[in-house]
């Protein structure tokens, strides 16, 4: 019965979308907000509706991932983006519905930033509303959770993410897959499930996008991981610096109990699991997970010795599930398209794909997603478009300030979750590996 | 209740253990020393210090002896070049950080840091001395906790939350600034939580908090109670 709501819902917004002949989707993400995101949203908006078009949807949506030319607009569909739109473009933008693109302003993606990457999890990022559950919804969302609690054994849901070859997003690199069986194989009255957001590395915005974008996404994967390991509360700890995520994560929450994807009787079953945000003081101790789980329970945030691991005892000394946004946010699409799917991406030891924030000195400054195994030089040059002012590329720093900097003599390395060579500065970094 | 045991290597003597033993434990029994600070028998283990890292075949890292569990088949070294280098820098570190003078402290000759550094040999240091401003709190009526002498060891902590279960201490501040303060930062004297037990006095290893009354070298610390309490403690759980 859950499952005709969320069906129904799904073909209801699909429908409203069938009948606008058009659509305008604005990045309303931090980064273009930032550059005055809203100002556009509005402005065209104004056009479009002065101008009588009744047939075009105008939409703030996520990140479209090439932060460094805020704010994007793309007009139906990716292809036609238009890159650094300012409130005077509206005009133009809202003329060209039906004599083609502004060419004026309009950014190329046929280059391999937009066509080397491959979008699993930011595949809603451009094109849904983060603000309404509906457009999740519409997207497949809640799909997973839903055929989870009424179809499958919360074993089942283990051993699918174990086969997945999915590995822990936040830095540890932990096969995701067995520490869900840990938890789900501790003995204990009460679980907890937590989603580590304090994302404290300077320079990193994977996981501020990725609930500023697709809040959703994250809920349903926590709530996912909850049936599967016994979970019936769950927190999300976020730092209190990500004021945008925070608001968008609350009212996703509140979206998601009223239509009973999250709280009680989840999806009419007697699964229940809720979620609270708890918000980081600005510790970066915090992101390591022992102190985090101290700060939870009220106590100064400071890491204490592992064993005992949270899977065994952590939250208030009960079996504790850990991850990062990021590995939640794989969870989803797993569970839709299957184990098989996912580990066929990537490679051999690293499956499926990773988020990278480019920053510093390097042309496409932005977000992307892409495949594990790709190698250093074309996320530089392919997709980052090289250093500015056809500058040398000396070295890539990877896994922020505590990770290890690569350099440009071994670029053709590839990407892949690695505690060896390379990466021993530190064990706790994404980057390539020879 | 079936108890595992399992055996290992300790510098290079084969030693039985049960399973569930910190190496620490199992290289005491074997008369096998090894120099801890933080730690007391009794109190929950939070391998704080490092003085008592040791090296295990097979880990990159050093591992505190007083938190790592014993395995079958361990290779444990418990002293070497590299060890006491590690072990001289953080008693360096411990007596540069605050203002340790011997010579004037109520504990002196009866202190667990100044016997540690005789111990380990330590008859200078290569840190320069960071002689921090730190205040001394004599409102309690009985005891005095002087943050000169502190290395927070959390000892007092352990001890007020786990035996008396008072948890009238705690640590506030980050890194350098941390310290070890009553209730909520209040005046020890004016603590409603604390019962005036004096157990925190007895644990800890300098001369940081004492009973008033006493002068230079006279503050002997008194821990008969420890074992005693925690065993009781065991026996209820």
């Amino acid at each position: 019965m859950m499952r005709d709501v969320l069906l129904k819902t799904a073909e209801a917004e699909r429908a409203v979308k069938d009948e606008k002949k058009h659509s305008i989707r604005i990045c309303t993400a931090a980064s273009c907000l930032s550059c005055g995101a809203e100002k556009v949203r509005k402005a065209i908006a104004e056009k479009v509706k002065a101008a009588g078009r009744e047939d075009t949807a105008v939409a703030g949506v996520g990140c479209m991932g090439l932060c460094a030319k805020g704010p994007l607009v793309t007009v139906d569909g990716p292809e036609t983006m238009y890159a650094e739109v300012t409130e005077e473009d509206a005009a133009d933008i809202a003329a060209s519905l039906d004599n083609g693109p502004v060419e004026r302003i309009r950014c190329d993606t046929t280059t391999p930033f937009f066509q080397r990457q491959e979008k699993i999890v930011l595949e809603n990022c451009d094109r849904i509303n983060p603000e309404r559950i509906e457009d999740y919804i519409a997207a497949d969302g809640y799909l997973a959770l839903t055929t989870a609690v009424l179809e499958r054994q919360p074993f089942d849901i283990v051993d699918e993410i174990v086969r997945s070859g999915l590995r822990g997003r936040g830095g540890g690199g932990y096969p995701t897959g067995l520490k869900w069986s840990t938890v789900a194989k501790a003995p204990g009255p009460m679980k907890y499930v937590i989603c580590n957001a304090d994302e404290g590395d300077p320079g990193a915005f994977m996981d501020r996008s990725i609930l500023e974008c697709d809040p959703h996404r994250v809920l349903e994967g926590m709530a996912v991981a909850a049936y599967a390991v016994g979970a019936s509360e769950g927190y999300i700890y976020i730092r209190a610096e990500y004021p945008l995520a925070v608001k968008r994560l609350k009212l996703a929450i509140r979206q998601a109990e009223k239509m009973g994807l999250l709280g009680k009787n989840i999806a009419g079953t007697d699964f229940s699991f809720s979620i609270d945000i708890r918000l980081g003081a600005g510790a970066f101790v915090c992101g390591e997970e022992t102190a985090l789980i101290a700060s939870i329970e009220g106590q100064r945030g400071q890491p204490m010795p592992r064993p005992p691991y949270p899977a065994e005892s952590g939250l208030w000394d009960s079996p504790t599930l850990i991850n990062n946004v990021e590995t939640f946010a794989n969870i989803a699409p797993i569970i839709r398209k299957g184990a098989d799917w996912y580990a066929a991406i990537g490679t051999e030891t690293s499956k499926g794909t990773k988020v990278f924030a480019l920053a510093g000195r390097i042309n496409n400054t932005g977000l992307i997603e892409v495949p594990m195994g790709i190698t250093l030089r074309e996320i530089v040059y392919d997709i980052g478009g090289g250093i500015p002012d056809g500058k040398a590329f000396k070295a890539v720093q990877t896994g922020g300030p505590s990770g290890g900097c690569v350099p440009a003599s071994l670029a053709e390395t590839p990407i892949i979750r690695s505690t060896t060579n390379l990466c021993r500065s530190s064990d706790r970094s994404w980057g390539p590996a020879a | 209740m079936n108890v595992r045991i399992v055996t290992l290597s300790i510098d290079g003597r084969d030693v039985g253990a049960r399973e569930g033993q910190t190496i620490l434990e199992v290289a005491g029994e074997n008369g096998i020393e090894i120099p801890t600070m933080c730690n007391l028998t009794g109190l929950k283990p939070i391998g704080a210090c490092r003085l008592c890292v040791v090296e295990v075949a097979g880990s990159r890292k050093l591992l505190s002896a007083c938190t790592t569990g014993v395995t079958e088949g361990m290779q444990v070294t418990t002293d070497s070049e590299r060890l006491r280098n590690y072990r001289r820098t953080i008693l360096e570190f411990l007596f540069t950080e605050g203002n340790h003078t011997c010579a004037v402290c109520v504990s002196n000759g009866k202190c667990e840091l100044q016997e540690l550094a005789r111990k380990l040999g330590m008859n200078h240091v290569d840190v320069p001395y960071r002689y921090p401003r730190r205040d001394v709190d004599a409102t309690h009526p009985r005891f005095v906790l002087d943050h000169n002498r502190c290395i927070l060891c959390t000892r007092c902590v352990r001890v007020c939350d786990e035996i008396e279960g008072a948890h009238t201490w705690d640590v506030m501040g980050r890194g350098i600034d941390s310290k070890v303060i009553t209730d909520l930062h209040q005046p020890w004297g004016s603590s409603t939580s604390c019962t005036s037990c004096g157990k925190c006095v007895h644990v800890c290893p300098t001369g940081a908090l004492f009973e008033k009354g006493h002068s230079v070298a006279e503050m002997a610390k008194r821990r008969q109670f420890l074992p005693y309490l925690s065993t009781m403690r065991g026996a209820k759980e």
